[in-house]
């Protein structure tokens, strides 16, 4: 079983398919239980704190906006546990008032410099490209070995 | 002053689980999942359900719903446990934050329930299975296609 970060790290449809053909997904949802699940001082936190945004100093300069060192206080861990990604390109709910395109961007960046397998696809925009989408995803993650 | 919050089920796992199905509706999972619900906790929502107990119980409890419709029945982690005072509307006095994510996935997860039914049906793979379609502009095949026919 290999743990395979997911992109967007929220998707529903890739979180499913990557346990689905037996391997680990590796989304937000990880992160923001570990956080919430871990007590601190006071309380666990309410989503992020000022300190994410310091821990981000691990992946971004400190010049980068604090939007996105918090983002990547949650992404980052994750990018580091990492032993394949499946990533959709351009995804139109990760950007805007929900996203953040720079950190989309950085992310991409990051896991390419991982050297990991790597599969990059876009949304299906019909029912041809799901059956190819699932296709794509389904033979990558049996390359990744131990699947079930 | 602060208000305290003690980390809620801790050592446990949340997961949603959405049904996209003409076979069954979220009531059916709902009473699947009572079935064999041991010690979990079920919350049943528009969608399907949220499932929060130890992951080897949940995913025990996942796998009887699936069965039911695998191709239109999916899952995925969730962060907070249903009804956390720091997410949950009732104590936010509104509507909650968040599900654009869902609901962008959800207008087009039955193209994706079409590839997992195609799945065992090997016979019928698509010429083009390499790579999909080019968002914009001309793709190289089709160019060598187009100079095939002029020669």
């Amino acid at each position: 079983m290999a743990q395979v970060f997911i992109y967007p790290a929220t998707s529903l449809i890739l979180s499913d398919l990557v346990a689905r053909f037996g391997h680990k997904p590796l989304g937000t949802a990880l992160s923001v239980r570990e956080r919430i699940q871990t007590a601190g001082l006071d309380s666990p936190p309410l989503q992020m704190t000022p300190d994410d945004a310091k821990k981000g100093l691990r992946w971004a300069a400190v010049e980068v906006p604090s939007g996105v060192r918090g983002r990547m206080s949650l992404f980052g861990p994750l990018i580091d546990q990492a032993e394949a990604a499946i990533i959709v390109k351009n995804p139109d709910f990760a950007f805007g008032c929900m996203g953040c395109a720079r950190t989309d961007e950085l992310v991409e960046f990051l896991i390419k410099q991982k050297k990991i397998p790597i599969l990059e696809l876009y949304y299906p925009a019909d029912e041809e490209e799901g059956i190819i989408f699932v296709r794509r995803v389904r033979d990558f993650l049996t390359g990744l070995g131990g699947s079930s | 002053m602060k208000e305290k919050i003690p980390p809620l089920y801790a050592g446990t796992v949340t997961k949603y689980v959405f049904i996209e199905s003409y076979k069954a509706t979220p009531d059916d999972i709902a009473a699947r999942a009572y079935e064999v619900s041991g010690q979990v906790m079920i919350k049943e929502t528009c969608f399907g359900l949220q499932i929060t107990g130890r992951e080897e119980e949940v995913d025990r409890v996942i796998a009887h719903i699936r069965a039911l419709d695998p191709a239109h029945i999916y899952v995925k982690d969730r962060g907070f446990p249903p009804g956390d005072p720091r997410r949950c509307r009732a104590n936010l006095g509104g509507a909650r934050p968040g599900y654009f994510g869902h609901e962008y996935e959800m207008g087009f997860i039955r193209r994706i329930s079409i590839g997992l039914e195609q799945l065992e049906n090997a016979s019928e793979r698509p010429e083009n299975e390499s790579e999909q379609k080019e968002t914009e502009g001309l793709s190289v095949k089709r160019l060598m296609e187009l100079i095939d026919q002029e020669a």
